[in-house]
């Protein structure tokens, strides 16, 4: 295989450990990302989204009281089996992220344009304020920011939640990462904005070739982003297949929950989804084959 | 509204503070029973002696005229005569300040020097052995008083094991020409490196015992705002970008958590000019502290005007600063009103 996977997860295992003892949250899960190729996982609250990209992120594994088990490929290497200094090093340059809040995750005590410059010095050490100010403005435009002059001398605090989501797509952006992380991004704001902007970041991605791992808990926003969807529920993998083919014919109950939760255009935030019914624990159904 | 007129504002505020702040010691001082003409000239002076004095006090005026022959003389930086030292109180606050702005500036340096990098070891290593080992520290140093740790320290440091010299500014076998009153200032003025030590020396146990406390508390606040902003997405965007723990602790949850420590800090500092007081005494410490607490007892009216009149306002000034450095940290004050 000359062209390994960007990300590769082999029955992945987190536990958590307590006074009591510890309790499992990932109870196995494998999900392939291919180079360029965009992947939603896709669940409920509390069903293991987040620290599954925490763990790909590679900072879970620093957590004292979480154990993590399986294999983590990231182009070929197994995550795991390296240094934490050597995760953290892939971190902001092959492996980047972009958060639910974008006003909140950007720091209030430095300007945009200073950000910018820490995160390009994550690439390049000896990056200059001018280089690092111009680099800014030109990845600015291609996310439709045209005063950036304005906005790099801005702090998060004194722009739009939807100005914020882009400065956060730029930056997440910026050193042409190979993996995208994307959990539930744009999820506080409102739903037309979160829809433009995730076309943007569409835009940005698919011009670079980057490949995304994109974190829901809503069906309906990643159907125009996916390429492949994988549907987890309880720390398990339970449905996998390409978009169309699982919008066509989702099979697993927990799927066709969700779906049917999809909220309209005018409703947002969490769906409702019916009661825990024990079809949800139904085995894993894979629609196609991978490639 | 840019920093500069809001520093204008904080000082005008202040301004009104203290004018408030001298009525109120005006008349109360005025208001306490006893006569202060017949306490300044002693129980053998005559009936008439007392009337005199008490005219050249103006104390038989009404208490509106008095109080504004005593803003008329202020302007002119006249405080009027001390009853307790037979001088103006001018020349009293003029010679006993600096030793006790000397003892807290130094204090408050150490508050802000290690209580600071403490709490941000404390909270950096959080749970484990050095977390500990300042939570226990500085949770002893906040439970005692500033005079406890005087007595202690002298103890310690200077009975037991002589480390450090027990009372006075300087070595009685050194002579420093005064300058400005600030020992360290006036020696290395002099260009008596000897000297400079000396003072340093014998200014260190002293301030040491004021700030301990101080130290405590800002290296608890600290530690808490620093876990607190750790909390926070900005941070974990921090990580999520491969900083380095170094560079997020210090660039990013370090500064966010300053912006609370130091107003805190500044109320702590301005509170050790009080505190100084029975510090002063254990050390024998020649500053205003004591010279306040000698003419209270003395009931020297203008001299207990001056004090409080002189604390109040290095009281007024550190607030000024603090709030000044908070908002240069803090960009949401900076642009609280321009950016809506
Ligand atoms: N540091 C931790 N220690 C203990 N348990 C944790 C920790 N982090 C997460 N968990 C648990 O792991 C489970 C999965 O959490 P996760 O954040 O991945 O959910 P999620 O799918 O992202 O949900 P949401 O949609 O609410 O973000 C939750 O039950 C949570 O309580
Ligand atoms: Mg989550």
């Amino acid at each position: 295989m000359s062209d390994p996977l960007t990300l590769d997860i082999k029955d992945l295992r987190l536990s958590f450990q307590n006074w009591s003892g510890t309790t499992e949250i990932l109870h196995g899960i494998d999900l392939k990302v291919a180079p360029g190729e965009r992947v939603a996982l896709v669940g409920e609250s509390g069903s293991g989204k987040s620290v599954t990209s925490r763990i790909v992120l590679g900072t879970m594994q620093d957590v004292r009281t979480a154990r993590v088990s399986g294999q983590v490929l990231f182009e070929g290497t197994d995550l795991s089996a390296r240094t934490s200094a050597d995760r953290r090093a892939l971190r902001g340059r092959d492996i980047s992220m972009i958060f639910q809040d974008p006003t909140s995750a950007l720091n209030p005590v430095f300007r945009i344009g200073e950000l910018f410059q820490e995160v390009l010095k994550r690439r390049d050490l000896k990056v200059t304020k001018a280089e690092a100010r111009e680099r800014a403005a030109k990845i600015l435009n291609e996310v439709s920011i045209d005063d950036t002059d304005r906005v790099l001398n801005s702090y998060s605090f004194q722009l739009s939640g939807g100005m914020n989501q882009r400065v956060m797509i730029a930056m997440a952006l910026i050193n042409e990462p190979r993996l995208l992380l994307a959990d539930e991004p744009g999820t506080a704001l409102d739903v037309t904005v979160q829809a433009q902007t995730l076309a943007l970041m569409r835009d940005l991605v698919d011009q670079q070739g980057t490949s995304v791992l994109f974190i829901s808990h809503n069906l309906g926003v990643v159907r125009e982003f996916a390429d492949r969807i994988y549907v987890i529920y309880r720390g398990r993998i339970v449905e996998h297949g390409a978009t169309k083919a699982l919008f066509d014919a989702p099979r697993h109950p927990y799927t066709c929950a969700l779906l049917s939760a999809i909220p309209r255009l005018t409703g947002g935030g969490v769906p409702d989804i019916e009661e825990r019914s024990p079809d949800f624990d139904a085995p894993f159904i894979d629609h196609a084959e991978l490639r | 509204m840019s920093i500069f007129t809001r520093f204008l504002g904080r000082l005008g505020a202040s301004l009104i503070v203290l004018i408030g702040v001298s009525m109120l010691i005006f008349f109360i001082a005025r208001i306490i029973p006893g006569d202060p003409a017949r306490i300044a000239l002693g129980p053998r002076a005559t009936e008439a002696q007392v009337e005199q004095m008490r005219e050249t006090l103006n104390l038989n005026e009404p208490i509106i005229v008095q109080y504004s022959l005593f803003v008329g003389d202020l302007m002119r930086g006249d405080l009027g005569i001390s009853l307790y030292s037979n001088r103006p109180v001018m020349t009293d606050l003029v010679e006993y300040l600096p030793a006790t702005l000397e003892l807290v500036l130094l204090a408050g340096l150490m508050m802000v020097m290690l209580g600071l990098p403490l709490g941000a070891i404390s909270a950096r290593h959080c749970g484990q052995w050095p977390d500990n080992l300042v939570r226990v520290i500085s949770l002893l140093a906040v439970s005692a008083p500033a005079f406890v740790w005087a007595v202690g320290l002298v103890l310690v440091f200077a009975y037991f094991t002589p480390l450090f010299p027990i009372t006075g500014r300087i070595s009685d076998t050194l002579d420093v020409e005064r300058l400005t009153g600030f020992m360290l200032i006036d020696t290395l003025a002099a260009g008596r490196f000897d000297a400079f030590a000396s003072a340093l020396h014998h200014l260190i146990l002293p301030a040491f015992a004021l700030a301990l406390s101080g130290i405590g508390q800002a290296a608890r606040l600290t530690r808490s705002n620093m876990i607190a902003t750790y909390e926070q997405p900005a941070i974990e965007m921090a990580q999520a970008y491969g900083f380095s723990e170094a560079r997020i602790a210090r660039r990013y949850a370090f500064k966010p958590s300053l912006i609370p420590s130091l107003t805190i800090i500044g109320l702590d500092f301005a509170a050790l000019l009080g505190n100084a007081f029975l510090v002063e005494v254990i050390f024998a410490w020649p500053g205003l502290s004591r010279y306040g607490v000698g003419v209270i007892l003395q009931k020297d009216l203008n001299a207990i005007v001056g004090t409080v009149l002189i604390i109040s306002a290095t009281f007024l000034v550190t607030n000024l600063i603090v709030d000044f450095l908070v908002s240069i940290l803090n960009p949401r004050i900076r642009y609280s009103e321009s950016s809506r």
